[in-house]
């Protein structure tokens, strides 16, 4: 995740309070996700940003997740998302953000 | 149709620079940071010979098809091509040693000075003392050291103490893609059986450098430089820029003057990109794989008006407009649904797409993915979309429509153009009929918009 972004996270934080927010991920490749979701979570692994050894612990979610799907109008999704989410590999998705979530999404 | 705009050649050329690695963007700002790291980067470069039989490589300059990729397995530089050859029919793989000569051809302003061995390419008089080397934070115009097999075989001069535009950093990423764009014209014009037909009588250059002083940073115009550098005493040129969607933006242009009457023969080219040059290098590093951003690629195309070779469908361009939406799904339909319907075509009517077609053993390491392989699955989920195939047929269109990524991370040379050629050969030798190229273009990294763009055509030979 590139510094400006690093920064913008961090100043969105500090605004509004990490308790009252979740990170909508939207990467398609699992390792790019993986990379992201470690960022606002435990802090930047390459060491070189600004979130670097700072744990945020945000919530962090896929807006392809069956969980989230559902609170998009469905016309407005198969319109925006309709492509990406035939391509996905969800599990994989589900996976990588597993590891650096403490609870499970909803059903 | 209306517009003959035909495409007749096209060449692919790589200059293998392992020594320019430390020049790239990254590479010099983490060398800055820490010194360690251009030892780390050292030695891992590979060797001329290595570079030749990367078998990505041979893709390239047209010695292998892109499916030999699919049968290739990884890691792609352990498994060599056996019968690798640094000349092929798209083009070649010029040695460090022919760049840096390419370089000093390239000089019309005393910026490059050799010692040595290498001064033999000196064009006249004594040499001169070296100049002082730069170091952070000096002079701007002070030279930095062009080295070769580990020795300084030579200086590349700013030209100006406080212009930033004219630094020997900036000047050597311009005329690297100079001698590059230069390359690849040399290799189109040898294509060209120029006794039966005249040379170009216009250029355009869609390199991502940036030529100008101060006053008119990127101003241009490279073309016109690569011309006279060839000998096109009869032509001129001017520069098209769109990020990485530039290569195909010129294309059009080109075919647009050709068929307006403008010119009979533009010749489109584009140089390689210094500073991405190793720009994944420390993710390679990480992971024990040699440096692979070590060429720098240069393209070049010819389209005319009257010759022989597959049409631009100029009346059906698509295009990604200023209101358009920018998800995924909205930009390929911008550029592959409604050109094709406009044209009466289905996807499943295109045999072959050419979009993006980074090298994955560069992008995956370093968390980017495997680019071509994820647009092309996006095509052909535009596809089932649109009810044209099943959902679960979408990973074979994928590969019976796609090509495996095959081409150097040089941007706007990565973007669909190095299927040209190998098009070209499908058209003439294996009756392709049609081949779809799209491009798109990263408008927000230069900080004035949010938007990104996107351009494509049709060839066929209808």
């Amino acid at each position: 995740m590139d510094m400006e972004r690093q920064t913008e996270i961090q100043t969105v934080v500090d605004e509004h309070g990490r308790e009252n927010l979740i990170v909508l991920l939207g990467a398609t490749d699992v390792d790019s996700l993986a990379l992201a979701a470690e960022t606002v979570v435990s802090g930047d692994p390459s060491y070189a940003g600004p979130l670097a050894g700072v744990s945020l612990g945000l919530p962090v979610f896929h807006i392809l997740e069956p969980c989230l799907r559902a609170q998009f109008p469905a016309d407005l999704y198969k319109e925006k998302l309709g492509l990406v989410s035939m391509v996905v590999d969800l599990p994989a998705i589900g996976g990588a953000l597993d590891q650096f979530r403490t609870m499970s999404p909803p059903e | 149709m209306t517009c003959k705009a035909a495409v007749t050649a096209s060449a692919c050329v790589l200059a293998h620079v392992p020594s320019f690695v430390r020049y790239g963007s990254k590479p010099s700002r983490v060398i800055r940071q820490d010194g360690a790291f251009l030892a780390s980067l050292e030695s891992r470069l590979r060797g001329f010979h290595e570079a030749v039989a990367y078998p990505p490589h041979q893709v390239f300059i047209g010695n292998l098809g892109p499916q030999a990729l699919r049968e290739t397995p990884f890691p792609w530089y352990e498994n060599p091509s056996s019968d690798a050859a640094p000349s092929g029919p798209f083009g070649r793989i010029a040695s460090e040693k022919e760049f840096l000569v390419l370089l000093k051809r390239a000089d019309a302003c005393g910026l490059v000075q050799f010692f040595g061995e290498f001064a033999r390419v000196q064009e006249a008089g004594e040499l001169d003392d070296p100049p002082a080397f730069a170091a952070s934070g000096e002079n701007q115009a002070a030279a930095l050291p062009l080295f070769h097999n580990d020795e300084v075989v030579g200086s590349f001069r700013g030209d100006h103490e406080e212009d930033e535009s004219l630094t020997a950093s900036v000047l050597l990423e311009n005329l690297a893609a100079k001698a590059t764009a230069y390359l690849a014209l040399e290799q189109l014009l040898g294509q060209t059986d120029l006794s039966d037909e005249p040379p170009p009588d216009f250029l355009i250059n869609c390199s991502e450098e940036a030529v100008g002083d101060r006053y008119q940073r990127g101003g241009g115009n490279l073309a016109k430089t690569v011309g006279e550098m060839a000998g096109l005493q009869h032509a001129s040129g001017t520069d098209v820029k769109n990020f990485c969607a530039g290569p195909l933006n010129a294309m059009v242009l080109a075919g647009s003057l050709v068929a307006a009457g403008v010119f009979d023969r533009v010749a489109v080219v584009g140089g390689g990109s210094l500073p991405k040059l190793g720009m994944k290098a420390a993710a390679h590093l990480e992971k024990d794989m040699p440096v692979l951003e070590d060429v720098l690629a240069g393209f070049s195309a010819m389209v005319t008006a009257d010759g022989e070779g597959p049409q631009i469908r100029l009346d059906h361009v698509g295009l990604h407009r200023i209101g358009a939406d920018h998800t995924q799904q909205a930009i390929l339909e911008s550029l592959v649904a409604e050109p094709l319907d406009r044209l009466g075509l289905k996807l499943s009517e295109v045999p072959l797409y050419a979009t993006e077609l980074h090298n994955p053993e560069i992008t995956v390491p370093a968390g980017a993915g495997d680019v071509p392989r994820t647009n092309y699955q996006y095509i052909a989920a535009l596809a089932a979309l649109r009810g044209e195939i099943d959902r679960t047929e979408i990973p074979r269109f994928a590969e019976k429509h796609g090509l495996p990524g095959f081409a150097p991370s040089q941007g706007h040379i990565a973007s669909a153009v190095p299927a040209l050629p190998h098009a070209l050969r499908g058209f003439r030798d294996d009756g392709l009929g049609r081949a779809f190229f799209l491009a798109k273009g990263s408008l927000f990294l230069g900080r004035m918009t949010r938007l990104s763009d996107g351009i494509s055509f049709l060839l066929t030979d209808e």
